[in-house]
């Protein structure tokens, strides 16, 4: 069938600067570029485009620039060419269109419409650079009161405290499944965290024995295809995550692909080389509050009561409502992932038009937790959609303990945003399982690259946290009246729980 | 070690430990069974009234014998002890578990064997929904999931690996299994079906037994036999083997 589909992008070469040294040739994974002997030039095949700007980056003279198409469908606002193109997509496949990455629609970001105090004249401002400012996050469950005893002058916790994760910052990687990305970056998140202080979570896909040396500072992640799941892997880890839902894909499940189920991805998932890892979309033990508590109780059974057990959950309309039950069924930890959650493969009709943002679920489940009287039973990590230091101090302000950074971190290693994880191509060699592209990353250089991007977000918090006169984060926490909204409606302001700016 | 207040349930003799556990928590129950194993490789459990997680994350070598109903999750994450329970379980027997066996003497209900990597569940009587339920293999490592009776709907949904086969001992002359949307979504693995099934996902084959095939199947009803002493015939050209149409059910799914 003839293809109706035009190149997305175009790819233009200054030929009075291409040396003909075909690094892009080599460098693109998606065959773009060639080299023509008999006329001495590089040419480019524009349709096989995704303006991932490796190409770009590593010509030395500059040579290329990537255009979007300038031809245009004619203008309609309601017939996009996006929406033509995969329209004509389906039309020719009969499929689901796949793509990658978080929802690409402009819903509001709401981050964008908030503001943060700082102080002036009265409660002065701090200087992080010459005062202590705390930014150490505890994870997990809080008692409800703490019991001393004095003995000699010493005080004596009497309280038994539950298990919990001390992160650095209040920053960790969230959950990106081996199979997913490289096996290159998931060692470079392990060593990152570790080095830094904070997590990164496995995703469901399993952790590879070489780096259970990291498991200190690494949360182990159970799903609904359990795949690598076994009482190994469970004790490597700091903490167990149940994951319910992702926020590009609420209420449906994952589906690893076999070509991309190599002999190191199938060890890790233990499954045959070349078999379709599925995960169904619910867990199939759990079909209610009474079910997971038996999962959660089941985690902490199999590692003796000494981790912390999250359960995450895409971000939806009733995720209040779900949050209390979920910490009434034992969650230490609660992670919300929201609309804007990315992933390496959902289709895209999931991703761009189901959940909700995580600004709204975030406060909204602070508020609900704390009218319960049960906020303190379980922390709370926001993810989906945190792009710099000041969404996460407007996240810790509108009630998250943490936040989890995924496309942040990746972006940190040379991730465009492309949205072409799906393919397994990744020119970048993150989202890839290919052993050749893969080796793209170097985890010394990629480590170094997301501490040095933990630790410029964490002094940039405590310069926000300065500026509001704040010393430590717990002050900060839930203290939704140093935030303001702009352009927001009165209904906005209500659910996110703060004042107009002015006001 | 067992912690001093729980000492009282439990009673040692040489290779042997025997718990009451009718005044235990599931949680000191299962503090009392991490602490045994060496030497007591025989632990009694008597007045078992719905305990959860017995055996959970054990992998230890050692024979555990239960008297009275497990709750569920039997056997979650374990890997290597092998438990017998004289009575009936709940759900979730052998939930993700990754070695050892339990063998049943009576009925159990839903999703047994979920998503289980290796061992051997073996139950006498019937079971309930869901039973099987993305059970996979990997390697060396191939679960075997025995049902004496028969099952409810969704036997081996999204089945990956290992084998699952019910000996229909409690359907009538018939031998047909009323369960609906057999092996949904199977993608790897073998049922064995003695009888016929009434309705199968669209995701799975019934195909001819072939020799390795009657081996099999003789050698799990020899098993089976071992532990419950059945005395009927079972011939096994009276199984059908099912079998998943494609390892990617979903492969042309999806268009990037």
């Amino acid at each position: 069938m003839k293809t109706y589909l035009e190149p997305e992008f175009i790819v233009e070469r200054n030929d009075d600067r291409c040396i003909r040294c075909k690094v892009c040739v080599n460098q693109c994974t998606y065959e773009t570029h060639y080299y023509d002997e008999e006329d001495d030039q590089v040419l480019s095949r524009d349709e096989n485009c995704v303006n991932c700007h490796r190409c770009v980056v590593f010509c030395p003279t500059h040579a290329i620039t990537i255009k979007p198409n300038p031809t245009r469908y004619t203008e309609n606002w309601n017939w996009s060419d996006e929406a033509i193109f995969t329209l004509k997509k389906q039309a020719e496949s009969g499929a689901i269109v796949i793509t990658g990455m978080g929802c690409d629609k402009p819903y509001l970001t709401y981050w964008d419409r908030i503001l943060i105090d700082a102080s002036q004249v009265t409660n002065p401002s701090i200087d992080p650079l010459r005062e202590p400012m705390e930014i150490q996050t505890f994870l997990g469950a809080k008692p409800d009161r703490l019991e001393m005893e004095y003995n000699n002058g010493d005080i004596v916790l009497q309280t038994e405290l539950a298990p919990q994760l001390t992160c650095e910052t209040p920053i960790m990687f969230t959950a990106l499944s081996y199979g997913a990305i490289s096996f290159n970056v998931h060692t470079a998140l392990a060593r990152a965290a570790t080095e830094f202080g904070t997590y990164m979570n496995t995703g469901e896909g399993g952790l590879d024995e070489q780096l259970y040396k990291y498991g200190d500072h690494i949360i182990v992640q159970v799903a609904s295809g359990r795949f690598g799941v076994h009482a190994k892997y469970l004790d490597a880890g700091a903490a167990v995550e149940i994951k319910i839902g992702q926020g590009a894909k609420p209420g449906i499940g994952g589906h690893l692909p076999g070509e991309k189920v190599t002999e190191d991805i199938s060890r890790t998932r233990m499954i045959p080389v070349g078999t379709d890892a599925l995960s169904p979309a619910p867990q199939h033990d759990i079909y209610s509050i009474e079910d997971l508590r038996q999962l959660i109780y089941a985690l902490k059974e199999a590692t003796d009561y000494t981790k912390p057990v999250s359960v995450k959950i895409a971000a939806v309309h009733n995720s209040a409502a779900i949050a209390s039950g979920m910490v009434r069924a034992g969650a230490d930890i609660i992670a919300l992932d929201g609309v804007r959650g990315a992933t390496g493969a959902a289709p895209k009709v999931i991703r761009d038009n189901v959940g909700i943002p995580i600004e709204l679920a975030l406060a909204s489940v602070d508020k609900r937790l704390r009218d319960e009287g049960i906020r303190n039973h379980a922390s709370v990590v926001a993810a989906g959609g945190i792009k710099s230091s000041a969404d996460v101090v407007k996240a810790i302000a509108l009630g998250a303990d943490a936040v989890y950074i995924g496309t942040a971190a990746l972006v940190a290693l040379g991730c465009t945003v492309c949205q072409g994880c799906h393919t397994g191509k990744c020119p970048w060699g993150i989202a890839t399982t290919d052993p050749w592209i893969s080796r793209r990353v170097n985890p010394d250089i990629a480590t170094q690259r997301l501490v040095n991007l933990l630790r410029g977000w964490s002094l940039e918090i405590k310069e926000m946290m300065g500026g509001m006169g704040i010393n430590a984060i717990e002050s900060l926490r839930g203290n939704r009246d140093r935030l303001r909204g702009v352009g927001l409606t009165d209904t906005e302001l209500r659910i996110l729980g703060i004042k107009m700016a002015g006001d | 070690m067992i912690p001093a207040h729980l000492m009282g349930a439990v009673e040692i003799r040489g290779n042997a430990a025997y718990i009451d556990a009718s005044n235990l928590y599931y949680k000191d129950l299962n503090k009392i069974l991490r602490s045994l194993g060496n030497p007591e490789k025989t632990i009694h459990i008597r007045n078992v009234y719905g305990q959860r997680y017995i055996g959970t994350d054990l992998d230890q070598e050692m024979e555990i014998h239960i008297h009275g109903t497990p709750g569920n999750d039997l056997a979650a994450f374990m890997d290597g002890p092998a438990i017998y329970v004289h009575g009936n379980a709940q759900d979730g027997v052998g939930n993700t578990m990754n070695g050892g066996k339990v063998i049943v003497h009576g009925r159990a209900g839903d999703i047994v064997g979920h998503s289980m990597r290796g061992g051997e569940v073996y139950i006498r009587d019937d079971v309930g929904y869901r039973c099987g339920i993305h059970m996979k293999e990997y390697k060396e490592k191939r679960p075997t999931l025995v049902v004496g009776g028969t099952a409810q709907d969704y036997l081996g949904e999204y089945m990956a690996g290992g084998v699952l086969a019910v000996l229909g001992l409690t359907l009538g002359e018939d031998l047909v299994h009323k369960a609906r949307f057999i092996g949904t979504g199977m993608h790897g693995g073998i049922v064995y079906l003695r009888g016929k099934a009434r309705s199968l996902g669209k995701e799975v084959d019934a195909v001819p037994m072939k020799e390795d095939d009657h081996e099999r199947v003789q050698s799990i009803i020899d098993s089976y036999r071992k532990h419950f002493g059945v005395e009927k015939e079972l011939p096994t050209s009276s199984f059908t083997k099912l079998v998943p149409v494609s390892k990617r059910p979903y492969g042309r799914l999806y268009v990037h």
